[in-house]
C-alpha cells in the first residue's frame, strides 16, 4: 500500500473534527472521497499533506509515517484563489513549483503554458491570477498541480466553480493524468463524479467525520461522460452513495 | 479597477493637481499682499515673489547648493540604512514569533521617546557630525520600517504558504518567495514614512547642533544674519519641495509595483 492512514483523528479546539479514520490507497489509484461539509474532509487531506499533525493515529506514506510535508506531493486547495500569489502571473504561479524540480527557465516556462493548456487556458499566460473569474483561478491551480507531476496527488473539491462543461472537460483530463501512474485523492461534493472518476468511493460519516463505506468501482478503466453514466453499475453505485451520504443505511455491504 | 462609481464622484488625478496648485497660488497671493501692503514687516514675512525669487536664486549658488547635498547625502545614508536594518529584522521578529514577544517589551519602552527629543543625547555623545545626524536618522527611520515589515508579515495569507510548502519549499524559501512579496505593499508604505521622518531628523539635527553643513544649517545660519529670514524661508521652501518631491516619487513607485495588491484590496491601502 502506498498510503496507510490509521485510526486517524482530529480536533480544533474541543471539537472533533475527524474521528478513527482508517483508510488504504493503492499506488497509481484513485480514491475519491465524499461527506457531508464540515465533516473533515479537507483536514484529512491536510494530515496527509503534513501540514497537521493528527492528534490520534498516524499516516504512513511508503512505509514511513508522515510528521512533515512529504516529498512529491501536490495540494489543490479548497481555496483556489488564495493559494495563488497575486504578484505573479498565471505563467510565473504554474512554473514556480518547478524549480523544485531542478528545469532550467526555459523549460519551466514552456511546461507551465502546456498545462495551462490543458485546462483550457491558453490564452491568460500572461494575465495575473486577480484579472480571472473564480473558474478559471481553479484551473490555474489544478494546473500548477498538474504541471508538477506528483507521486501523490491531493485535490480539495477542485472542480466546484467551473461550468458543467468544463468540469466534464476537468474529470476527463484527471482520468488521463491517473493513467500516468499518478496517485489521486480526490474530495468532492458531486456523487456521480466521484463515481465517474474513482477506483474507489469513501464515504465520510456526519461529523465527527469517520469511513461509512469505502465501495469499489466496478467500471471500465476507459470512460466516458456519456456512456459510461448510463451503465447500470455506474446508476447503481451512485445510488449508493447517496443514500450513504444523506445518512441512510447501505443497500448491500460492498467491501 | 479605475472606473468604478465612487471614484467618478472624486475629483480625477489632475482635478487633484489643480485643487492643490490653486492652493498654493491663493496662499502665495495672500503673502504678496499681506507683504507688499505692509499689514505684516517687510523683515518677518517678506512678500512670496521674492522668496519664491531667492529659492529659485539659490539653485546657482554654491554655498547653498554644498549644504543642499550635504543633507540629501545623510537623508540618503540613513534612510538606507534604516530600510537595509529593519527590513531584516522585521522579517527575523515577524516569522519567529518566540523573538518578537521577547523583544516587545524593550521596543515599548523606546518607541513613544519622540525622536527629536534624543537630539541633544546623541550630540553629547557622538558630537555634532554627520555620523550624529546618520545615527538619528536611522533611530527614526527604522520605527515605520519594522513595524510595517512585522505588520505585513501577519498579513501574509497562511494557504499561500501553505501551498508553497506542499512544493517542497523549505522555510526559507517560502519566507522569500511567499511572505516578503505579500508583505512588500506594507513595506513600501513604512518606507515612504521613514523616508519624510528621516528628512525631519535630517533638518532637525541640523538646526539644533549649529554648525556642520546642511539645509538646516544654512537656515539656521540665516536666521542670526541681518535680513536672513527671505533666506529662512527660501530654504524651507527648498526642504518642503524635497520632501514633496520624495514623496511624489515613492507613491507613484508603490502604484506601478503593486498594481496586484491595489487591485485586491480595490484600492484601498
Ligand atoms: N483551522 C480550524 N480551526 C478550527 N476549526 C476548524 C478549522 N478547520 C476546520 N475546522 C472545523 O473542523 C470541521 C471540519 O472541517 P473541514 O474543513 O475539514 O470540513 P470539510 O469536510 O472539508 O467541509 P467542506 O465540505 O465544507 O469543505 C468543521 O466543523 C470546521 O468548523
Ligand atoms: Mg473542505
Amino acid at each position: 500500500m502506498m498510503l496507510e492512514i490509521e485510526m486517524v483523528g482530529h480536533s480544533y479546539a474541543g471539537h472533533t473534527a475527524l474521528q478513527d479514520v482508517n483508510l488504504e490507497v493503492a499506488g497509481g489509484e484513485l480514491l475519491s472521497i465524499v461527506g457531508p461539509s464540515g465533516c473533515g474532509k479537507s483536514t484529512l487531506l491536510r494530515c496527509i499533506a503534513g501540514l497537521i499533525r493528527p492528534a490520534q493515529g498516524r499516516v504512513v506514506l511508503n512505509g514511513a509515517q508522515i510528521d512533515d510535508v512529504p516529498d512529491n506531493l501536490a495540494v489543490v486547495f479548497q481555496d483556489y484563489s488564495r493559494s495563488l500569489l497575486p504578484w505573479l502571473s498565471v505563467r510565473d504561479n504554474v512554473a514556480l513549483p518547478l524549480r523544485r524540480r531542478g528545469k532550467p527557465k526555459a523549460e519551466r516556462r514552456a511546461a507551465a503554458e502546456a498545462a495551462l493548456a490543458t485546462v483550457g487556458l491558453s490564452g491568460a499566460d500572461g494575465m495575473y491570477p486577480w484579472q480571472l473569474s473564480g473558474g478559471m483561478q481553479q484551473r490555474v491551480s489544478i494546473a500548477r498541480a498538474l504541471a508538477y507531476r506528483p507521486a501523490l496527488l491531493l485535490m480539495d473539491e477542485p472542480f466546484g466553480s467551473v461550468d458543467a462543461q468544463t468540469r466534464e472537460d476537468l474529470e476527463d483530463l484527471i482520468l488521463q493524468v491517473r493513467g500516468d501512474g499518478m496517485t489521486i485523492l480526490l474530495v468532492t461534493h458531486d456523487i456521480d463524479e466521484s463515481v465517474y472518476v474513482g477506483d474507489r468511493v469513501a464515504v465520510l460519516s456526519r461529523a465527527p467525520g469517520t469511513v461509512i463505506a469505502d465501495l469499489q468501482v466496478d467500471l471500465p478503466a476507459k470512460r466516458d461522460q456519456i456512456t459510461t453514466r448510463e451503465l447500470p453499475e455506474f446508476v447503481h453505485l451512485r445510488a449508493e452513495v447517496g443514500r450513504l451520504v444523506r445518512g441512510g443505511a447501505p443497500a448491500s455491504q460492498a467491501s | 479597477m479605475t472606473s468604478r462609481n465612487p471614484a467618478s464622484r472624486r475629483p480625477s488625478r489632475i482635478g487633484k493637481w489643480l485643487r492643490g496648485l490653486a492652493g498654493l497660488v491663493v496662499l502665495g497671493l495672500l503673502s504678496e499682499i499681506l507683504g507688499r501692503a505692509g499689514i505684516v514687516h517687510r523683515d518677518f514675512l517678506p512678500p512670496a515673489s521674492t522668496i519664491l525669487g531667492r529659492a529659485v536664486s539659490l539653485a546657482g549658488d554654491g554655498y547653498f547648493l554644498t549644504n543642499l547635498w550635504s543633507t540629501i547625502k545623510a537623508w540618503a545614508i540613513g534612510l538606507a540604512i534604516a530600510v537595509g536594518g529593519g527590513v531584516p529584522v522585521g522579517l527575523l521578529l515577524g516569522s519567529v514569533p518566540v523573538l518578537n514577544t521577547a523583544v516587545r517589551a524593550v521596543v515599548e519602552f523606546l518607541r513613544p521617546i519622540p525622536s527629536v527629543a534624543l537630539i541633544p543625547l546623541v550630540s553629547l555623545i557622538l558630537g555634532s557630525g554627520q555620523t550624529t545626524e546618520v545615527t538619528l536618522i536611522v533611530y527614526a527611520a527604522a520605527w515605520p520600517v519594522l513595524f510595517n515589515t512585522i505588520y505585513g508579515l501577519q498579513d501574509v495569507d497562511p494557504v499561500a504558504k501553505e501551498t508553497m510548502r506542499t512544493f517542497g519549499f523549505g522555510r526559507l524559501a517560502v519566507i522569500w518567495r511567499v511572505s516578503l512579496p505579500s508583505a512588500a505593499p506594507f513595506i513600501a508604505t513604512g518606507v515612504r514614512l521613514a523616508a519624510a521622518i528621516a528628512l525631519i531628523l535630517a533638518v532637525g539635527t541640523e538646526i539644533l547642533s549649529g554648525f556642520g553643513q546642511g539645509l538646516g544649517t544654512f537656515i539656521a545660519q540665516a536666521q542670526q544674519s541681518i535680513d536672513g529670514t527671505k533666506d529662512v524661508l527660501a530654504g524651507t521652501v527648498w526642504t518642503g519641495a524635497l520632501g514633496l518631491l520624495v514623496n511624489v516619487v515613492l507613491v507613484q513607485g508603490e502604484r506601478r509595483l503593486f498594481r496586484w495588491h491595489h487591485a485586491q484590496t480595490g484600492g484601498r491601502s
